[in-house]
């Protein structure tokens, strides 16, 4: 080590203000507070189901307005963004061999995307939205 | 090799995460609807208790609350330290009890009903 290393100076709680493929990684690391903010909301759901039919029905009763739907909103704009980047990321997560020749990986993340539009239709379809 | 409990945890990172991207927009939706004063069927009290009151619905709600927690509570845990949290041993103790609560919590709640 020599006598007089060179420090940076780097920011410990701003550093990722410093390029912006930095502030992308962080977009898609919080995702993470409202997937879990989610989980919460569920959980409570779940809660108050079990409690009986009017204890749901005052869940509902709560849920509706202004405050919650701009919440929802929120938490749904993030839970795309998990959703996009986790997609775009499993042609690195598990790459596809087919003989000497590795699969495309755009092909891959479209897989993804068409199951999802699937499934996401399917919950739709089943949970009576019209 | 030296033991290491990472896999188990990035396990139900990565399956959390996987079942988010597919699963979460969409109930956020539900909820949304709900939110707007327009619940969809499945969220009326007859029909979400049928839902949950079969094992297969439960599996599915218990899949769905615990696996985006494990995830959310890994991912957590990595955040806090990129936001200049260095308190790892702590913050891992506490992000996985909570996620543990939780699922032993939504486990009570969904064999009640």
């Amino acid at each position: 080590m020599s006598r007089r290393p060179f420090v940076r100076e780097v920011s410990r709680t701003r550093w990722y203000f410093r390029q912006p493929r930095y502030l992308r990684y962080m977009s898609r690391e919080v995702t993470c507070i409202f997937i879990g903010a989610f989980a919460l909301l569920l959980l409570c759901a779940v809660r108050r189901l079990s409690q009986g039919q009017a204890a749901w029905e005052s869940f509902l009763a709560a849920l509706e307005g202004p405050w919650s739907a701009l919440g929802l909103v929120v938490i749904l704009v993030f839970a795309v963004h998990n959703t996009t980047s986790w997609f775009n990321v499993t042609p690195k997560a598990m790459p596809v061999q087919i003989g000497e020749e590795f699969l495309p990986g755009k092909f891959i993340v479209a897989a993804h995307y068409v199951a999802w539009i699937l499934v996401s239709l399917l919950v739709l379809y089943f949970a009576g939205v019209r | 090799m030296a033991k290491s409990n990472k896999p188990i945890f990035w396990s139900l990172f990565a399956a959390g995460g996987t079942l988010a991207a597919f699963l979460a927009p969409v109930l956020v939706l539900l909820l949304l609807l709900a939110a707007l004063g327009h619940p969809p069927d499945v969220l009326g009290y007859a029909q979400l208790h049928a839902f949950a009151a079969h094992w297969l619905g439960k599996v599915f709600l218990l899949a769905v609350i615990t696996l985006f927690l494990w995830h959310a509570a890994h991912r957590l845990r990595v955040t806090l330290h990129d936001f200049g949290l260095r308190q790892d041993p702590v913050v891992a103790v506490l992000v996985y009890l909570a996620a543990a609560a939780g699922t032993a919590l939504s486990m009570f709640y969904l064999l009640r009903i």
